[in-house]
């Protein structure tokens, strides 16, 4: 493996390999948690942590590991800490919890943090790890607060929970967009995204599986 | 890296020694915020109730919430009989830590119901409930009561409070629920949940309630308009939710006893 700077893996993930935008991983907690941009962040503190931290603990014993059962000491490691950090999460951002509700727990689930302990923690050492994993947690939170931005702008006519257009239902004059509140209108604001990256960022255009073949005209007859 | 040899032995040993370590680092985590957790918890509730009395100022610190809890009096119910029950007959070392979501789900303390008695569709009703009361002089002031019932996705839980008459509906909101955001969900909304006070749950010979949630808006002239509340636009099955669970737990088999009771000062 060439040799890898602590910079690059810090910042590479953010724009130039986005773990959601390129990779498109960990799709499913960008749809839920991202109808408010006060959720987003906690969401996106906890994820950080997650993978920061188990990237690190899996390649502090990377070389204990049996090759056997790698995967499975892998989750476990990641398991231990969504506990630990939902635990947290209850006891002091209790509001923010109830909300987040079991997409704390599925940060188990979350293919990046898996990805990067297997993918990156298995092959280096701690510090690198550690900062790969915050590089990652870091590229999964742009994505996220960007389409939080958008939701919940669109959505509730606020950010932040502060009202900046008022809505309809409070006397206001803006009309919510009601498919922003809905998981689905993600998936268009990460197409938009994953759009406006390829295009800044011409290299992640991936090459086309087939090529269209050429129309024929063939004449009535 | 150095590539082991790998025996079964030492894989045993690995996943032994990770095995303690984690649930060592987890059980730890859970027993030291376990305390804050419940404190979170506790407050949640009384800050649902108060808000469902109208009794919550904007911006209230925990402190508050609190003190102003402290007002009501916490009571158990038994629900067929309206009389309130001693603590230790449903296994609770004092009323605030009854449970009544999980003695619902416990055969001893609760009933099945059937399709035909179950008009919120909760399936299982406890026998016994948690209300709460605030006198002042010896006068009923309020009492805050649970109610929950289903609604188009999910179970909304809510607390209802009424005024000193046990009939004036002071206030009434839902805590838990997953109803879709924008249409159901607007069960939430401060505009919404406004129509509520004051409506009255039953007729004048407070036998059956008479709560109705209608569509197209009420008309505050029509006749038995104090019982109807505007309907959630484009949430139809939640209302109607709304409607039934407001009803079956004002009715015979929920809170009816009690508050008959409760009105000529009997309890």
């Amino acid at each position: 493996m060439a040799e890898v700077t602590a910079k690059q893996v810090l910042f590479e993930p953010i724009f130039n390999n986005n773990p959601i935008a390129l990779q498109i991983l960990g799709i499913c907690s960008a749809l839920a948690v991202t109808s408010s941009l006060n959720v987003t962040l906690v969401m996106c503190a906890s994820v950080i942590a997650v993978t920061a931290f188990s990237s690190m603990f899996v390649s502090v014993v990377r070389s204990q590991i049996p090759n056997s059962i790698r995967i499975i000491v892998q989750m476990t490691i990641i398991a231990s800490l969504v506990i630990v950090v939902d635990q947290i999460l209850k006891a002091f951002a209790y509001e923010i919890s109830k909300q987040l509700s079991v997409f704390v727990g599925l940060i188990i689930t979350n293919c990046i943090v898996m990805g990067r302990a297997e993918g990156f923690a298995m092959q280096n050492g701690p510090v690198l790890s550690f900062l790969d994993g915050v590089g990652n947690g870091l590229g999964y939170s742009i994505m996220l607060i960007v389409i939080a931005f958008f939701r919940e702008l669109l959505g509730s006519g606020s950010l932040f929970g502060i009202t900046l257009m008022p809505v309809v239902n409070d006397g206001g004059w803006y009309q919510p967009n009601g498919l922003m509140l809905l998981p689905p209108s993600a998936f268009f604001i990460i197409g938009l995204s994953i759009w406006g990256l390829r295009a800044w960022k011409g290299d992640q255009v991936e090459e086309a599986d087939y090529k269209m073949s050429r129309h024929k005209t063939r004449e009535a007859f | 890296m150095a590539k082991r040899k790998e025996t079964a032995l030492r894989t045993l040993t690995v996943a032994l020694a990770l095995c303690i370590v984690c649930s060592v680092v987890v059980s730890a985590a859970a027993v030291i915020l376990k305390p804050a957790q419940v404190t979170n918890r506790n407050l949640d509730m009384k800050t649902n109730i108060l808000a469902a009395a109208g009794m919550l100022e904007p911006g209230a610190t925990a402190d508050d919430i609190e003190h102003e809890f402290q007002r009501f009096e916490v009571k158990l119910v038994d629900l067929k009989t309206g009389e309130y029950v001693d603590p230790a007959s449903v296994q609770a070392k004092d009323a605030m830590s009854y449970d009544q979501r999980r003695a619902a789900a416990d055969p001893a303390l609760s009933e099945k119901l059937n399709s035909s008695n179950d008009p919120a569709g909760i399936k299982r009703q406890a026998n016994v409930a948690k209300v709460f009361v605030l006198e002042k002089d010896g006068e009923l002031q309020r009492v805050v009561l649970p109610i929950h019932g289903y609604g188009l996705w999910s179970t909304l839980y809510g607390f209802v409070s009424l005024k000193g008459d046990a009939n004036t509906i002071e206030g009434l909101g839902f805590y838990s629920h997953a109803e879709t955001p924008g249409l159901g969900g607007e069960v939430d909304n401060p505009k919404w949940k406004s129509q509520w006070p004051d409506k009255k749950v039953y007729g004048e010979d407070k036998s059956e309630p008479m709560i109705q949630l209608v569509k197209g808006g009420v008309d505050a002239s029509a006749p038995n308009s104090e019982h109807k509340v505007d309907a959630l636009s484009g949430a139809t099955l939640t209302s109607r939710g709304v409607q039934h669970l407001v009803n079956f737990w004002m009715g015979e088999r929920g809170f009816a006893p009690y508050l008959n009771k409760l009105r000529e000062g009997e309890v």
